[in-house]
């Protein structure tokens, strides 16, 4: 399983006028790394799949994506 | 910054006498999927886009940029000895009216240029499609002005311009993959 969510370091200068934001994130949504869909995945039991909006566990894209990870600052 | 190279990145040469080709033109110049439109779009995308990719929306933004070039000096050849009546029987007699024989920005249905035609959402994956989806637009225009253009000089010219829209197309596409590297995974957990 991939991980939803990506981490990076942006360049500080030390000149930049408000502190840092040290690490920074993005969303990289499960639909980026399927391709096709393979045919019989697992699905999710239908009341589920309603509130979530996909049969799929493997499209399911909660967001913010859990575990919600600080993002470390200091 | 930038230097200046006093010269264009592939040669241009236009060897037929037809301004009508020009009214084609514009619209890589000014138009949505043209190449000002595509150099703005990367160059100011990049700023909030991840650092392992920063260099490669330069790259290709400045790039551009000498494509613009190039676009103008077809346009500038095809039009610059035009007499009004030809400008008239090109078709070109609204932008004769407004602009003589200056270049504008504007496509080839006279609609000036407008930031709306770009996006910068900020999130990277997002502005990354965006990209490759203006790479392919754009390779489909040239390929419309080459099928409406009888001119050899100018196709080549247009075919190698084609081919770098393919080219930045795979960029792209690869910085996607570079996004979606599992990188730092450990750390922040
Ligand atoms: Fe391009």
């Amino acid at each position: 399983m991939h991980t939803l969510r990506k981490y990076y370091h942006p360049y500080i200068s030390p000149f930049d006028p408000c502190p840092p934001i040290k690490v920074k994130g993005y969303e990289t949504p499960p639909n980026l790394y399927m391709g096709f869909q393979p045919p019989s995945l697992p699905q999710f039991e239908p009341k589920k799949a309603l509130a979530y909006g996909t049969l799929w566990p493997a499209l399911y894209s909660p967001y913010p994506s859990p575990p919600v990870r600080k993002e470390v600052n200091e | 910054m930038w230097y200046y190279e006093k010269k264009l990145e592939y040669p241009v040469k236009v060897s037929t006498c037809n301004p009508t080709l020009a009214k084609y033109l514009i619209e890589q110049y000014g138009g949505a999927d043209g190449e000002l439109a595509a150099a703005l779009r990367y160059l100011n995308q990049r700023y909030t886009i991840p650092d392992k990719v920063i260099g490669l929306l330069t790259d290709i933004g400045t790039e551009e940029f000498a494509h613009l070039e190039m676009i103008a000096t077809m346009i500038y050849k095809l039009t610059k000895d035009a007499t009004p009546e030809m400008m008239k029987q090109a078709g070109l007699d609204p932008h004769y009216v407004n602009h003589d024989s200056a270049l504008f920005y504007h496509n080839a249905a006279g609609a000036p240029w407008t930031a709306t035609y770009i996006q910068a959402k900020g999130d990277p994956i997002a502005d990354l499609y965006e990209d490759i989806a203006a790479e392919e637009k754009a390779r489909a225009t040239y390929q419309w002005i080459i099928n409406l253009s009888d001119d050899p000089d100018l196709n080549d010219g247009l075919k190698y311009l084609r081919e770098r829209e393919v080219v930045h197309s795979q960029r792209f596409r690869e910085a996607v993959e570079i996004l979606k590297e599992e990188r730092d995974k450990k750390i922040f957990f």
